[in-house]
């Protein structure tokens, strides 16, 4: 039991951070249908630059809210460089086009950084705490409550604004949205900066947890990809129910069958998804009356 | 043949949207092929014209959804021939697409207060109550999908959110597609209350009896060129008009 209950905080912790990483690569393709690839990177790019900010004397309450800021920033240039220039090009060359851009700043980062790991410490300890016979880290909580709130955040977003409004309107009909009135260069520009902030966020609050190193993205980006896409790619609710189930199934595999599994754990997952629910578990049911 | 009074109301209102030598072309396709129309003060211009003529293409060159490749538009005299779409709305044009085009997954509501994304007065919860009052239905269904809504009152959905944008010329593309008699003459007459609310309105349409009954002038468009031109009644007495679009 108190095993168990080991295994469900381990999968919290990690499906929090893909469920953030899940509602990034949400938030883009609603706005853009674009699948963007270099999610994973801004999990690693906030982390680095926390990472940075400590290194060069900043305490870490200051480098954490920089770091989400130049990762923000990174999210903007990228839109701005990367996918506006593109402008009318189809679907799957802004794919193939932030595939390459996460190649380019993980290229960047290794040649800033090196190709070591990073640590950031705990932000409030090492000390764990016993719950029910399993032991929690204070930097679970962190993770767990962060995601938490952010996801309350971002849900009140596209329930209560009208720019969140806005963008599930550019979502589920572009050229409508533009004859209200909405600019659609810019909120793609939104939907970047927003995607950067929920990777950052979680990238810094993991980052004492798995470490910073230059390809870390990699992984973290394919299985919140996985994540949305087993939640029903565009799917807020999705994304998260998505991102918690992925990293509850990881820990479980970890824990009762061997940690050498966990990885293949998102692989089989898509498999599953792509033969019987190609749409996700909350995949958009069209509401058109035809 | 036209009457020089018929024309001289055509000529008195100022016009408000001027379409000149309008050319665009879906890749290397060419659609139209130097278009001039002209919408006035108050007036309601209609549009007709068959299957693939080019009057959807010529809507969305004026709304700014795809690029022209010559000739010029007109707003109130500013040129706005290569403003985006949204600074479009904000100049003052609003389109109803064809196919109504309603935020599906949105609440009816919420499609409404959309329409009014530009504004920033404090009027639009007031302009939201007129829309009520002008569609009871939409109020009954506020709460609901707007992809939930039957295809009339799409239709009249996608009328209101335009309309919430207070627009300074409204845009039309075949409203009454696909609609039941009753529904056809119910949105005719949301058309012709718009327009003696004094909004000019271009109206494109294949139900050309209905178009041009009510318009005060009226182009015939045929693989993107005008082919004629006149008050709604002259071109209802025009043979060639009566032979290719009134089944006469
Ligand atoms: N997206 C597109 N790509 C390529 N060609 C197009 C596109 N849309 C329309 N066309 C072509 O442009 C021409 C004009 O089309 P348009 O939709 O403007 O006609 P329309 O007068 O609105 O017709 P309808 O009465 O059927 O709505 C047609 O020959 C059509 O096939
Ligand atoms: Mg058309």
């Amino acid at each position: 039991m108190s095993e168990l209950l080991q295994f469900v905080f381990s999968g919290l912790t990690t499906g929090s951070i893909y469920a953030l990483s899940a509602l990034g690569f949400a938030i883009i393709y609603n706005a853009s249908r674009v699948i963007n690839f270099a999610q994973g990177d801004f999990l690693m790019l906030g982390g680095m630059f926390t990472v940075a900010c400590t290194q060069l004397g900043v305490p870490l309450y200051l480098a954490i809210p920089l770091g989400v800021l130049a990762t923000v920033v990174a999210g903007a240039l990228l839109e701005r460089l990367a996918i506006a220039p593109a402008g009318n090009s189809n679907v799957v060359s802004l794919i193939i086009i932030t595939i390459g851009a996460s190649m380019f700043i993980e290229g960047v980062v290794q040649i800033l950084f090196g190709k070591n790991q990073h640590a950031v410490p705990s932000f409030s300890g090492e000390t764990a705490i016993p719950v029910g016979g399993a032991m929690l880290l204070p930097q679970s909580l962190w993770v767990i409550g962060v995601a938490a709130v952010i996801v309350v955040f971002v849900g009140c977003f596209f329930r209560f604004t009208m720019i969140g409004k806005a963008m599930l309107a550019m979502s589920a009909n572009r050229e409508a949205a533009q004859l209200v009135g909405i600019n659609t260069r810019m909120m793609l520009l939104v939907s970047f900066c927003m995607a950067a902030f929920l990777g950052a966020t979680a990238g810094i609050v993991a980052a004492p947890i798995t470490m910073v190193v230059y390809d870390l993205g990699q992984m973290l980006g394919l299985k919140g990809f996985v994540a949305a896409t087993l939640g029903g790619m565009g799917s807020g609710v999705g994304a998260i129910v998505g991102g918690l189930l992925v990293g509850l199934l990881e820990a479980f595999v970890a824990g009762y069958v061997s940690s050498a599994y966990k990885d293949a754990v998102p692989f089989v997952l898509i498999i599953i998804i792509l033969l019987v629910r190609p749409g996700g578990i909350f995949g958009a049911k069209s509401v058109d009356r035809v | 043949m036209p009457t020089s009074h018929e024309h001289a109301i055509g000529a008195l209102a100022k016009p408000v949207l001027e379409v000149s030598n309008l050319e665009a072309a879906y890749g290397r396709i060419q659609v139209l092929h130097g278009i001039n129309i002209k919408v006035g003060e108050g007036q309601l211009i209609s549009l007709v014209g068959a299957n693939g003529a080019g009057k959807t293409t010529l809507l969305k060159a004026i709304s700014g959804l795809i690029e022209v490749t010559g000739g010029t538009i007109t707003l109130f005299g500013d040129a706005i021939t290569t403003a985006p779409p949204d600074r479009r709305v904000r100049a003052g044009i609003s389109l109803v697409p064809e196919g109504r085009q309603v935020f599906a997954p949105l609440s009816v509501e919420d499609n409404l207060r959309l329409g009014a994304y530009t504004r920033r007065d404090n009027e639009r919860e007031i302009d939201l109550e007129r829309m009520y009052e002008l569609f009871p239905i939409l109020k009954q269904r506020r709460r609901l999908a707007a992809g939930m809504l039957s295809g009339g009152q799409q239709q009249m959905l996608a009328i209101a959110r335009a309309l919430m944008a207070r627009p300074k010329v409204l845009l039309l593309d075949e409203p009454s597609m696909g609609l039941a008699p009753r529904l056809v003459q119910e949105i005719f007459e949301v058309i012709s209350n718009c327009k003696s609310k004094g909004i000019p309105i271009l109206l494109v349409e294949q139900n050309a009896l209905a178009a041009l009954s009510i318009a005060d002038y009226a182009y015939v468009l045929e693989t993107g060129k005008v082919t004629v031109e006149g008050t709604g009644p002259e071109l209802m007495r025009d043979d060639k008009v009566q032979q290719a679009y009134l089944g006469m």
